[in-house]
């Protein structure tokens, strides 16, 4: 890879991490108010959102602090929250080049968020992941992040309700762009997207299972849903690699 | 609160990055298996899918915003608009929407 071609993939990250960043910054913003009821000051909710970088994961931190649990306690629950970025992990690794850099690893996984892997598997298609698509991405919103947990700790309630209702809606918008352009073309993507829904919806109204928090019914969805329709649609090697190049 | 901040914080930050750093770093070959090839390929779309539905009908103030908003983003990916610009419609359609609910 050369570094002009680097530098035009790290300015097309920057670009398309706009839209990620605001959208975190609305996030983050109602995020830093519960951290201030853990009693968290800005700084210290800056730093938690940017080593984090995980809203299921940090919503699960601040309440833990609240409920004065022990580390361990933060550490499981962490862990089930935060699972299936275990899942994207192992599905990146699918679409990196074999040879690439170690350092590259760590610094991309560091950044794996649902909305950067979400375009990074949008930018794969068009080959393997460029680390330097997802730096750009991270160098524009994990800081808004971070910065939107330090306001909202700061300043409260101080964006109307109203603007910060049609915000919020900025990722939803974002995750349907990626899953609808591939279920377009492929009937298999479109019923699994169109079970996950339902079945989602359906998992949030049955009893005991409502009860679970969204992370963990997340992880279980995602892994029974995937499962099933891997059994009874593989995907042929060379499909993969059709699909990949569209 | 009785612990040190900055000891939750790090543990769960250290959590976090194990989690996504440890396939990205110890899986260095593609996967030859048949079912794990399938299933990691239909993860993203069905946990994004998920996540989703019905997150924004909960996100929005109106459940009403939220369901045309779905409904609209769909249709405009559909017609293929990128990223930004269906965010952008999303967001445009529950502040209207909600202007006159």
């Amino acid at each position: 890879m050369n570094v002009k071609m680097n530098k035009s993939v790290f300015l097309q990250g920057l670009r398309d991490g706009v839209p990620i960043g605001l959208g975190y910054f609305a996030v983050a913003f109602s995020l830093g108010i519960i951290a201030q009821k853990a009693g968290l000051t800005a700084f210290q909710g800056f730093i938690a959102s940017f080593f984090n970088v995980a809203s299921a994961g940090e919503n699960a931190l601040f309440n833990s602090m609240i409920e004065q649990a022990t580390y361990v306690e933060v550490a499981v629950i962490t862990f089930v929250v935060n699972a299936r970025y275990f899942l994207m992990s192992c599905s990146l690794s699918q679409h990196f080049d074999p040879n690439t850099k170690f350092f590259h690893r760590l610094l991309v996984g560091f950044g794996i968020t649902d909305e950067i892997f979400g375009i990074s598997i949008a930018k794969a298609r068009e080959g393997y992941v460029n680390p330097w698509y997802n730096y750009g991405a991270i160098l524009i919103s994990v800081p808004l992040w971070s910065l939107g947990t330090s306001l909202g700790i700061i300043a409260g309630n101080i964006l109307p309700v109203r603007v910060v209702s049609a915000l919020s809606v900025a990722l939803y918008g974002m995750f349907i762009a990626i899953i609808i352009p591939p279920a377009k073309k492929n009937l298999v993507i479109a019923i699994a997207v169109a079970v996950s829904f339902i079945s989602s919806y359906v998992c949030g109204i049955i009893p005991v299972v409502r009860e679970l928090s969204g992370g963990t019914r997340t992880i279980i969805l995602t892994i029974v849903i995937s499962a099933i329709i891997a059994i009874i649609k593989p995907v042929e090697e060379d499909k993969t690699e059709d699909n990949n190049d569209r | 609160m009785t612990g040190n901040a900055y000891i939750y914080i790090f543990t769960a930050a250290l959590v976090s990055y194990l989690i996504r750093v440890l396939p990205l770093t110890l899986i260095r070959k593609p996967i030859n298996n048949k079912f794990i090839r399938s299933f990691l390929y239909y993860v993203p779309y069905v946990t994004l899918a998920v996540m989703t539905f019905p997150a924004i009908i909960e996100a929005t103030q109106s459940p009403i915003a939220g369901i045309i908003a779905l409904v609209v983003g769909i249709v405009v990916s559909y017609f293929g608009l990128g990223l930004f610009p269906v965010a952008c419609i999303c967001c445009g359609i529950v502040f209207i929407t909600e202007l006159f609910l």
